[in-house]
């Protein structure tokens, strides 16, 4: 291949930019990511970027000296809107870059609320431009609502909470977190309480009310709670409209066998948008270890391997640091090793048959990295 | 200098945050101990939390790796280095000498 294309110049295609270099590919590597920025690091976003206490030189993931070392051309600020792989182009707002191979790691955007409008004081947070919007609505606010109390919106709630703001959350399911368990997910849930946010479960968003601005939120059972800024965290949506006709398989992100391959040659994907076998993770971790396998066997032009990390992620919300490894089922058997719930300060493990198959830590993060080195590699 | 512990209170594989303006994490790496900063250099993680394979520490966080005989940081997410402390042992306690700067 003489040409590279990564399309997405977040973590993943960064990571995989990365990787190409590293093992060896010294052809043409362009680089297309439709944010202006150069790669910056979103989960301070939701907590240190958000309070004040990071800026955007913070984040970034590269400087200049990398940059340069990578030999990039990074096309920023522009949108990839389709893929020709009959006629090996990668297409272009602005125009059309010729390829050989092509990465794709767009990502996921903000699910949207049906109902949202238009309202100033509506908020999602995924960019950094988002959190300079969100943060700057924060400072002339008194009343916040989060809607959904997944970890982007538990992180953003607590965020709020820190700056003293009156925080709402609302969740449309009984309990957040459902796939943690009903004693796993009470202990998340209890984090909001106990730092006096309110949490509202079970109860969907039918609305929002307000003339220019938000004003009320309008909730499934008639009520409604005033807010001065709302932020919507109901999951996100992998970036794929940009490949329908292209031939790269489409469901749920791009689907790809266990080696980030996307069922044509010489196209991978990696990150938020790949659907790798069978599994769509979201997680920071999961952005940087899946472009070295994926860009192994992009260069080798085989699956010559399989993607065997074992699902990892981490929250800091209300001082609490959260860590989760693995995957589980409700039918799995939960149980506190160390610490308790009640103190917000634990490890919890996950067994199926006779194997650990997951831990949850609060505050535990020594014992957590002990068991999460224990766990089955994934598949 | 600052008593960190007894050495047997630190066995091989095992590793201990001393609290400070700028925390410590002390190592035991088979039979050899050191000391960096424990404060990963990329985000806001205890490195005395870490995973200890030989004389690298992995941060618990991002798993980026450091080196503790010198603090140099082996793989990503981390760029920039940890610092270095002497240690020694005398009569089975171990003692930290923190770096210089940080005597004042």
């Amino acid at each position: 291949m003489k040409t590279i294309t990564v399309v997405g110049a977040s973590l993943a295609g960064l990571s995989a930019a990365r990787e190409l270099r590293a093992q060896g590919f010294d052809g043409r590597l362009v680089i297309v990511g439709d944010e202006p920025h150069q790669p910056y690091d979103r989960p301070p976003l939701s907590k240190d970027f958000l309070l004040g206490r990071a800026e955007e030189a913070d984040l970034a993931l590269t400087d200049a000296a990398e940059r340069c070392a990578l030999e990039a051309e990074w096309l920023l600020g522009v949108h990839a809107s389709g893929l020709d792989l009959a006629a090996g182009e990668v297409v272009l707002d602005n125009g059309t870059v010729r390829t050989d191979g092509v990465v794709i790691a767009t990502g996921a955007r903000p699910r949207m609320l049906a109902g949202q409008g238009n309202l100033n004081g509506v908020h999602t947070l995924r960019t950094i431009d988002d959190a300079l919007a969100l943060r700057a609505d924060l400072d002339r606010a008194e009343r916040v609502v989060v809607v959904g109390a997944g970890f982007i919106g538990a992180e953003v709630a607590s965020t709020c909470a820190a700056r003293g703001l009156n925080v709402t959350v609302l969740e449309a399911a009984p309990k957040p977190l459902p796939g943690l368990g009903d004693e796993m997910a009470s202990a998340c849930a209890s984090l909001h309480t106990d730092h006096g946010v309110r949490l509202l479960c079970g109860t969907g968003v039918v609305g929002l009310s307000g003339d220019h601005r938000v004003r009320e939120v309008l909730l499934s059972d008639g009520s409604a709670v005033e807010a001065d800024v709302v932020v919507i965290g109901v999951g996100v949506i992998p970036t794929t409209s940009w490949l329908q006709g292209s031939g790269v398989p489409l469901g749920n992100g791009v689907v790809c066998d266990p080696g980030c391959r996307a069922g044509l040659a010489n196209v991978v994907a990696v990150g938020d948008v790949a659907s790798v076998g069978g599994h769509r993770v979201e997680h920071w971790t999961n952005a940087t270890r899946q472009p070295r396998v994926a860009v192994r066997n992009l260069l080798a032009d085989s699956l010559v391997e399989s993607c065997a990390e074992t699902p990892y992620f981490w929250s800091d919300q209300y001082g609490v640091r959260i860590q989760f490894a693995g995957r589980v089922l409700p039918s799995d058997k939960v149980e506190v090793v160390e610490g308790s719930i009640e103190d917000r300060s634990f490890v919890a493990v996950w067994r199926r048959e006779n194997s650990d198959v997951g831990v949850l830590a609060f505050n535990h993060t020594k014992t957590f990295t002990r068991l999460r080195r224990t766990l089955p590699r994934a598949v | 200098m600052l008593r960190v512990c007894d050495l047997s209170q630190l066995p091989p594989g095992e590793s201990i945050r001393v609290d400070g303006p700028v925390p410590v994490a002390v190592f035991n790496a088979d039979g050899v101990i050191y000391a960096i900063d424990d404060t990963c250099s990329h985000q806001d993680a205890s490195l005395s939390e870490g995973w200890l394979e030989g004389c690298f520490v992995e941060c618990p966080l991002h798993a980026a790796s450091f080196d503790l005989r010198t603090g140099l940081p082996t793989c990503l997410p981390a760029k920039r280095p940890v610092r270095t402390h002497q240690v020694s042992v005398v009569d089975g306690v171990i003692w930290l000498h923190r770096a210089a700067q940080d005597v004042a």
